[in-house]
């Protein structure tokens, strides 16, 4: 089972780790639905440059192309919540305005440490732009109006 | 004393879905007489969503995934939209039924207490999680345990760290996520552990929880023992210490320890995500019957409870994964409410002139909602101009264990009989697996037929 958030983690566009290593196990509970497959994903990189991924334990598409996804390019939406000053409440919850790739969720999660926003704040309104250089805004998820928490 | 014509108890996901449906299906009406009012005993709507920071919510009602706190937002700008008016910092404190049948309600607030009338009420007062006490675990009174809602609450809500090490006890999704949140906020999570052979947790949650973080996950473990720090020897001056630690050990198929497998593990915090209770002690006041398995009200396909006039969803009904059914399910509590008020053919909130159909949960089923199918009483025509295909009812139920390979089947069930008699199949679905984590839903049609009982049950092919 794949743990690590860390820099083994392959991600989207790192060639290099790649071509390092031409052929990688993956294994994963797919998501899919309440069977929670176990997949297995090969994933070789051809001397053509492309990726090519064989997803084995699947019991149907869904699981092939979670597999895939996950052992190629894996993202997740990540959220948290930023300390607001002069708002009704204490915390702005936030998230990331789109996936961003599974090993820069830490880099996001430091970019959001000790960082407060000043009331008011609308639905929407960008707390961090391109955070952790992921191209991605990290934006509020809740309205916050003036006001003593 | 003020008149509304319904009354919601409650301003989260099922009361706000609710309150939309019911306006949008004529009950009109403008506040201060005759219309829709939200009675939520917190500071704002949206209930457990705002805390509930995570994604994952909206997929199938709204076609994207939100996060708890977006779907709220959703629910309040339609209620606004549609002019429903709400009462915040209110608790409702009694319900009760006057002479003429009408609903009266006992309000709180900071401006004092105020009794209204209404003509319908929905109970969606959504649910608690079950605390310390209700399992027994023997050991320290100590600082440090808490459920996992409430850690979340702290952490989410008020920028509060519970602790900097923590178990989690129970497989459910609050904990699964709040293993998430915390490692994220810096604290080392050790593990959760489940009683169950299986988690009571969504797959998503367990991949994206505890494997993106390298949690383990301990089936068929659970917590023996609970240690604190000594009296006066803790970080707190009052002389009650804080958690240093659990014991957890293997369990037996029946759940019971096996003391052999016992390990201490070094902790300050301890969550427990050990399931959720369906609060219904309004719902008692005003003589609801409730079901001893889910501990919400008995329910007809209105979601009508067995006192007129009264409608439950929602969380305060049984326990739902997913919001999104909350909002179906209010929905239809909605519709079937201004349908009860408005009155005349066929309301439900008339009791003469229809027939009863119990559902029943049967084999492998520990539940099933509604508990009842009301049906009019005259034998609809079978041809001809007024021929009608039989109504589609829904059953939404739970397995009381994983299966795998099965039928899901709706089955007549002769009056009188016991629940392994075998009688006519109705519908029958084949599924992969059926885990009690994830409700079912079957859908079925019924014409005005001979039955007086129904039963959902899980069949073994072959």
């Amino acid at each position: 089972m794949e743990t690590s958030l860390g820099s083994s983690t392959q991600t989207a566009g790192q060639e290099q780790t790649a071509s390092q290593e031409p052929r990688r196990e993956h294994r994963f509970i797919c998501i899919g639905c309440p069977m929670g497959c176990e997949l297995l994903v090969v994933t070789e990189v051809s001397e053509e440059g492309g990726p090519p991924s064989a997803v084995s334990g699947n019991a149907c598409k869904i699981g092939e192309r979670y597999g895939r996804e996950e052992a190629t390019n894996p993202t997740r939406v990540m959220t948290s919540s930023v300390r607001v000053l002069g708002g009704d409440m204490k915390m702005l919850s936030v998230k990331t305005a789109r996936p961003i790739p599974k090993g820069k969720i830490w880099d996001c999660a430091e970019a959001m440490r000790g960082l407060s926003v000043n009331a008011p704040v609308k639905i929407g309104d960008i707390i961090i732009k391109n955070a952790a250089s992921t191209g991605v805004d990290i934006i509020a998820t809740r309205n916050i109006a003036r006001g003593s928490a | 004393m003020r008149e509304v014509s319904l009354a919601i108890v409650g301003g989260g996901p099922a009361g706000l879905s609710a309150a939309i449906s019911a306006r949008e299906s004529g009950l009109g009406g403008t506040p201060p007489a005759g219309g829709i009012v939200i009675i939520e005993r917190g500071r704002a709507l949206g209930g457990i969503l705002n805390q509930c920071i995570h994604n994952g919510f909206g997929l199938h009602i709204f076609k994207e995934e939100l996060t708890g706190p977006e779907y709220a937002h959703r629910l309040v700008e339609a209620c606004v939209r549609l002019g429903i008016e709400y009462k915040l910092n209110t608790m409702v404190t009694d319900l009760g039924t006057d002479t003429d049948g009408a609903k009266t309600l006992t309000l709180f607030s900071r401006e004092g207490a105020e009794r209204i009338r209404a003509k319908a009420v929905i109970l969606a007062m959504g649910c608690r999680e079950r605390p310390r006490g209700a399992l027994r675990i023997p050991g320290s009174r100590c600082a440090g345990i808490y459920t996992a809602g409430l850690a979340q609450e702290l952490v989410n809500m008020k920028g509060l760290m519970p602790g900097k090490t923590v178990v989690v006890l129970g497989s459910g999704d609050i904990g699964l996520i709040m293993a998430r949140r915390m490692t994220l906020e810096g604290a080392e999570v050790k593990g959760v552990y489940e009683l169950m052979p299986y988690s009571g947790g969504l797959k998503r949650n367990i991949a994206q929880c505890l494997n993106d973080y390298g949690i383990p996950l301990k089936l068929s473990h659970t917590v023996t023992r609970i240690e604190g720090q000594e009296f006066g020897r803790g970080e707190s001056s009052d002389g009650c210490g804080r958690l240093r630690g659990v014991w957890t050990a293997a369990v037996d198929a029946s759940g019971a320890p096996l003391y052999a497998t016992e390990e201490f593990t070094a902790c300050d915090t301890l969550l427990l995500s050990v399931g959720l209770i369906p609060e219904n002690e309004l719902s008692k006041r005003i003589g609801v019957r409730l079901s001893e398995v889910t501990g919400g009200p008995l329910v007809d396909d209105s979601l009508q409870t067995s006192v007129p006039g009264v409608f439950a969803c929602g969380n305060v009904l049984h326990v739902h994964d997913l919001a999104d059914n909350v909002t179906l399910e209010a929905y239809r509590a909605g519709e079937s409410a201004a349908r009860c008020i408005r009155g005349g053919a066929g309301a439900f909130g008339v009791t003469g002139g229809v027939r009863r159909i119990g559902l029943r949960a049967g084999r492998g089923v520990r539940y099933v909602v509604p508990n009842e199918i009301i049906l009019p009483a005259g034998p609809k025509p079978s041809a001809g101009p007024d021929a009608e295909p039989g109504a589609e009812y829904t059953a939404y139920f739970r397995s009381d264990n994983v299966y795998r390979d099965v039928y899901i089947r709706v089955r007549l069930a002769p009056e009188g009989s016991c629940s392994d008699s075998e009688g006519a199949v109705i519908k029958s679905v084949s599924k992969r697996i059926v885990t009690p984590g994830e409700m079912e839903t079957l859908k079925f049609s019924l014409e005005t037929g001979k039955a007086a009982t129904l039963e959902v049950r899980i069949e073994a092919k072959g």
